[in-house]
């Protein structure tokens, strides 16, 4: 009998972190082998399922940083500390850290998109020697969407950080909880902070870019107009998933099953995919 | 082994394989059809071999046996999941075509072999036999022989009537001394398999991505309504959606389903935030007509559709599959600019 794959697992949640009103990062208990960018779906009966990436791991746990966008993650939100979750996965392929050892890595992440890579981020902040620079930029729509705040003071130490949001939030940042104590940011899109990135060798660098397919279109098109080759870059796809495992359809583009081959494609392999 | 068998001799032995087995076959329905006062063909379990549909292709194809339209897989309540009892505990006998043996294949593909193999299906699968029935004459829309699907011997038992009687060719060892305990006679039995249609198809050898960008799609953008008929009949395809199932009268107890969905229907693609891929009908056509002739083969070997033809009989805007594949072609030559 093969294993039954569909059926999720009780998963404790230990601890719940308020980035923004919308966005939560969930740490829940999971014992396993578990790589940055792979993903959970996440379920709650009567609700359904959500397929949601790693943004941090740990032992006996990993973190899940969710927004809140519809039924099943509404209800999620209504959950704390000392509840339960029902997990399956981790799915998909995950970023790995191999692949940009000894390289000068770049990482440019966009609104959630920073989740998938946090993890990767948080490696190369801990064992830094293993690359040769890091430069990473994180792009936010205002002050109060900025999430992960703390690491961004954390990471600053030992790598390149340009923190900046698309725009000044409309209301004063007072008045907003999540701005009191942000680090200090910029004004503009991430795009903007391609052409002053500076590297030893563009050909010697790993480039992971994730986010709106928007920003990823645009900011592959920076990074390639500075000349930077296109076999360096990494980006992560996100579709319709009713599965995670090859079996529902929704995900497939071209002969590629995101939830299989990816989420993570190599710019190469992922630019030539058209729904 | 070859055998003849009368109607009372078959239905001798299908008493006896009901012992383990449910018997699937195509089965008229009456006053089913699409519109009133048709029939429809489709299959369901038989008791008796006079209950079988000989004579017309079956609308829909076996692949309910395998793939309920709505199948439970668990049921939970507070912090618990059962797993749902399979809905037939027995083996199965499957009457079926050579085209739909070679779907079967398909469906195999990408439940047993396309990352994990699925729970769900490998228990409905495990225990599944398949007498294909001969075709002496192709059926209106069938391209089977295009598609290298109009032979099969990969069967347990092939069947073709002859002078009113049954001939069967045996594959199924085991049950030889019930087949020969039951005939009328042993003899050399020849199942017949059409070596043409009146519909061809040609896939162009360089069919590739770039005809994403023909001019051909954009006419299914108003011709076709987005139904999915289409792909509900597909002995094929494999998509479903999820769907969580709570009970009214006790609120925290439920079910989870997955029900058959098709990439022609509004809200396959629908994204959290409202993002959505292929709006239009028209990329609806082109990414179904891609994955049965292209990148299905691309990723597996060998093409997806096996040419039933089931799409074109269904579809209530007559738009045709065969054709649009027959199109590419010249589509090809479009975009490449060639001639
Ligand atoms: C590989 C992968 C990784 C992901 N990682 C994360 C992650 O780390 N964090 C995260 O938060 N999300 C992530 N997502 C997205 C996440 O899966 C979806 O946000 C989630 O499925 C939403 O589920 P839901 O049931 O809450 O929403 P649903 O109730 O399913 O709501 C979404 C649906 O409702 C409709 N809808 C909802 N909101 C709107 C709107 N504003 N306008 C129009 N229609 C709307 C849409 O039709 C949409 O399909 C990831 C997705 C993938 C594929
Ligand atoms: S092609 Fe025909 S059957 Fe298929 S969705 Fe369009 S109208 Fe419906
Ligand atoms: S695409 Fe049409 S002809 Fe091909 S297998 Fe499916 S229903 Fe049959
Ligand atoms: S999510 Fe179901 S096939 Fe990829």
């Amino acid at each position: 009998m093969s294993k039954n794959e569909y059926t999720p697992f009780l998963s404790e949640i230990l601890e719940v972190k308020k980035h923004t009103e919308l966005e939560y990062t969930f740490r829940l208990s999971f014992n396993g082998d578990v790589r940055p960018g792979q993903f959970f779906e996440v379920s709650l009966p009567k609700f359904g399922e959500a397929p949601i990436s790693v943004s941090g791991m740990g032992d006996g746990y990993v973190e899940l940083t969710i927004r809140k966008v519809g039924k099943v993650t509404n209800e999620i939100f209504e959950l704390y500390k000392g509840n339960t979750l029902m997990m399956r996965g981790p799915y998909g392929n995950g970023f790995d850290v191999e692949d940009y050892k000894d390289k000068e890595l770049i990482i440019i992440a966009g609104g959630t998109g920073v989740s998938p890579v946090r993890g990767v981020i948080e490696y190369f902040h801990k064992n830094r020697t293993q690359v040769k620079d890091m430069t990473v930029i994180t792009g936010f729509k205002s002050p109060s969407f900025v999430l992960f705040q703390e690491d961004l003071k954390n990471w600053n130490d030992n790598m390149k950080l340009i923190l900046t949001v698309d725009k000044e939030d409309d209301t004063p940042s007072d008045v907003c909880e999540n701005t009191k104590e942000l680090p200090a940011y910029q004004v503009g899109l991430v795009t903007q902070y391609i052409p002053a990135i500076k590297v030893k060798s563009k050909t010697d660098t790993a480039i992971l870019v994730v986010g709106p397919p928007m920003m990823m279109r645009f900011t592959v098109q920076g990074l390639l107009k500075e000349g930077y080759p296109e076999e360096n870059i990494w980006i992560s796809h996100e579709r319709k998933m009713c599965c995670g495992i090859g079996k529902c359809g929704h995900c497939k583009i071209d002969d590629v099953y995101v939830c299989l081959d990816g989420p993570v494609f190599p710019y190469t392999k992922g630019r030539l995919l058209v729904d | 082994m070859g055998y003849l068998l009368n109607e009372n001799n078959f239905n001798d032995v299908i008493q006896e394989w009901q012992k383990d087995y449910l018997i699937y076959a195509p089965k008229k329905m009456l006053g089913e059809g699409m519109y009133s006062d048709t029939d429809i063909t489709r299959y369901a379990a038989i008791n008796d071999i006079s209950e079988i549909e000989w004579e017309k292709k079956s609308d829909f194809s076996f692949k309910e046996v395998l793939l309920p339209l709505s199948e439970t897989l668990f049921y939970y309540t507070e912090g618990t999941v059962k797993e749902a009892e399979a809905n037939r505990k027995s083996g199965a006998v499957i009457f079926l075509r050579s085209c739909d043996l070679h779907a079967v294949k398909r469906l195999d593909e990408i439940y047993l072999r396309n990352g994990y193999e699925d729970f769900y299906y490998q228990r409905l699968r495990a225990n599944v036999r398949f007498l294909v029935i001969g075709c002496s004459a192709t059926y209106d829309n069938c391209f089977c022989v295009s598609m290298g699907t109009n032979h099969i011997d990969s069967y347990d038992a092939g069947l073709t009537i002859n002078d009113g009687l049954f001939h069967i060719n045996s594959h199924w060892e085991e049950m030889n001394p019930l087949f020969s305990r039951c005939s009328q006679k042993e003899a050399e039995v020849v199942i017949p398999f059409v070596t043409s249609n009146q519909i061809n198809v040609k896939v162009p050898e360089n069919l590739s991505i770039a005809v994403n960008s023909a001019s051909l799609w954009k006419e299914y953008d108003s011709r076709c309504i987005n139904c999915g008929r289409c792909n509900f009949v597909c002995p094929t395809c494999t998509c479903f959606t999820m769907q969580d199932i709570f009970y009214t009268d006790n609120g925290k107890a439920g079910e989870r389903r997955r029900v058959h969905a098709s990439c022609m229907v509004d809200g396959y693609t629908d994204m959290a935030g409202g993002g959505s891929y292929r709006k239009k009908n028209g990329d609806r056509m082109r990414f179904k007509v891609m994955h049965k002739v292209y990148d299905y083969k691309k990723r597996n070997g060998y093409h997806m559709c096996v040419g039933c033809g089931r799409c074109d009989d269904v579809c209530p805007e007559y738009i045709s599959f065969s054709h649009c594949v027959n199109r590419l072609e010249d589509a090809m030559k479009e975009v490449t600019g060639n001639e």
